[in-house]
């Protein structure tokens, strides 16, 4: 059993042909990386929208405030009135009447610039009276809408917590669709990396089947193709990434804050946990891709 | 040492390569291998550089038994061994150098060992001046003695030359076993397959001659016996 010494890694030897499989298949290396950038672009994005949902059903959640809307055929003495019926409720803490005028004043001032749109309404105002309740707890928040809602004169209750409801059910979709996706197209990113390293592989193929006659390990011929697939995967990752960004930024600036409906987490408080996991995904892709295929071409 | 105990390889479970073969070739032995083609021969080699697995019997080479061997075990057998292809394999474009180089870092050989070593062998087959060349630069000659020195490189116990003179002229031929002689010497085993019987008769060595898979004829000094 002479010559049975452990082959030494040379990680620099597995570098320079790895990396020199990309650079001998450029356009293909190239065409690879951007459609798992891409693919790994779209599953982040979903990502980060579940996120987004998220948040925003949490800050909602916190809140502990209901609107209650006040009959309209209720005179506004009868509608003040109110407030020592819906303040015996159990569970509320406090009651703030707002007559129609400020809620229509409010919503004026919430529209900004687009105000004048309404501004013809001032004197028909569609709005009602409503009250302002808050809650001591707000676990409670369902029995109390109950409650609140058997007192006579109270047309409508809102809450942030009815929104957040709804909110989860639109999360719960957005998750179904991100999990069908990051099946899809990472399956999708696999194949492709597995044909890039396929390519890479048929044209050492004459160099595979002399290594393997003179006694290199299975482990050394595949070494350069698996830094191959991972350095794919990995410049896919990045690119994914620096593509996100930008994106992101354009919905968070351009679309979300202009609207004024709801704010998206700063793209800042979430690059540093969404670079690693990129470029951890891409690299797993990468050396799953390549590992796959050289497993069947090692048998031959 | 290489060894064969009553060996079948059947393929396909109806194609009999091997019937029954029985030989044993001991360390810094000179061993020709004669038969005309579907004698078995290519199977033999197959067999010792564990390509293939006996179907009965057992293939024992330098301490490695091929029938029971694991499949993370083969490359450590496959050190010991060093075959010269008929058809050389050389990689076109890699120099010659690199293409003795390439299979030193194969087996993770440390970069200064390969620096020394590969120049001596280069020297040892006459293409020290050549290192720089591409295999198609070379004459067929020169481009057998780059696979000779790659078979060579690794320090095997034993070198398999498969048919290595099928596209040398008969001078050439001369030269090359002139070469594999001198290996030998350097006490490396040496086993040349061929079918041509000039070249096996003008060297007085061990000759095995193997007909329809099975050995019809071993003797030190033994003649080609391509006539019955």
């Amino acid at each position: 059993m002479r010559n049975r010494r452990k082959s030494k890694p040379d990680i620099a030897y597995f570098f320079k042909e790895g990396i020199s499989g990309i650079r001998l298949h450029g356009l293909m290396s190239f065409a690879a990386v951007t459609v798992i950038a891409a693919c790994l672009l779209i599953i982040s994005t979903f990502a980060l929208v579940a996120y987004n949902i998220d948040v925003l059903i949490d800050g909602l959640a916190s809140q502990n405030e209901i609107a209650v809307f006040v009959d309209e055929t209720l005179s506004r003495e009868e509608a003040q009135a109110l407030a020592d019926s819906l303040a015996s409720v159990p569970n509320v803490s406090s009651v703030t009447f707002i007559p129609k005028e400020e809620a229509f004043e409010n919503y004026l001032d919430m529209l900004g610039e687009d105000a004048y749109v309404m501004e013809d309404l001032r004197e028909d105002n569609p709005l009602r009276d409503e009250y302002r309740v808050v809650m001591t707890d707000v676990a409670r928040h369902d029995e109390t809408v109950e409650a609140i809602k058997e007192v006579t004169g109270v047309a409508a209750t809102n809450s942030e917590k009815e929104i957040s409801d709804r909110l989860i059910q639109m999360k719960n979709i957005v998750n179904a669709v991100s999990y069908a996706l990051m099946a899809l197209l990472g399956a999708v990113s696999v194949f492709i990396i597995s044909n890039t390293v396929r390519l890479a592989m048929f044209a050492r193929r004459e160099e595979i089947s002399i290594m393997k006659m003179v006694g290199a390990t299975d482990g050394f011929i595949r070494a350069p193709f698996v830094i191959e697939g991972a350095v794919l995967g990995l410049l896919s990752g990045v690119f994914a990434f620096l593509a996100e960004w930008g994106v992101y930024d354009y919905i968070a600036t351009k679309l979300v804050e202009s609207s004024g409906i709801f704010d998206m987490v700063a793209f800042a408080a979430v690059w540093k946990g969404l670079l690693p996991v990129m470029i951890g995904v891409g690299v797993v892709i990468g050396i799953l891709g390549s590992v796959l295929t050289i497993r069947k071409f090692l048998k031959v | 040492m290489i060894e064969l105990q009553d060996v079948y390889k059947v393929y396909d479970g109806s194609t009999r390569a091997l019937n029954g073969v029985s030989l044993k070739i001991e360390d810094g032995e000179f061993v020709f291998v004669v038969g005309p083609s579907g004698s078995g021969k290519s199977t033999l080699i197959k067999l010792l550089a564990a390509e293939l697995t006996p179907s009965e019997g057992k293939v024992i080479v330098n301490g490695f038994d091929v029938g029971q061997i694991k499949r993370r075990d083969i490359p450590y057998l496959r050190r010991t061994i060093g075959v010269v292809y008929q058809d050389f394999r050389l990689i076109d474009n890699k120099t010659v150098y690199e293409n003795v180089a390439f299979v030193m870092r194969a087996v993770g050989a440390p970069a200064r060992i390969i620096k020394k070593r590969v120049p001596y062998v280069l020297e040892l087959v006459g293409l020290k001046n050549k290192s720089r060349r591409l295999p198609h630069q070379l004459s067929g000659g020169e481009q057998q003695r780059v696979a000779i020195a790659r078979a060579l490189v690794n320090n095997p116990d034993v070198i398999i030359a498969d048919e290595p003179t099928g596209n040398l002229d008969p001078m050439r031929s001369v030269e090359l076993m002139t070469l594999l002689e001198k290996i030998n010497g350097l006490g490396t085993t040496v086993l040349v397959v061929t079918h041509e019987r000039e070249l096996v008769n003008q060297l007085e060595k061990r000759v095995i001659a193997i007909e329809r898979g099975v050995v019809i004829s071993d003797r030190t000094g033994g003649y080609y016996l391509d006539e019955k």
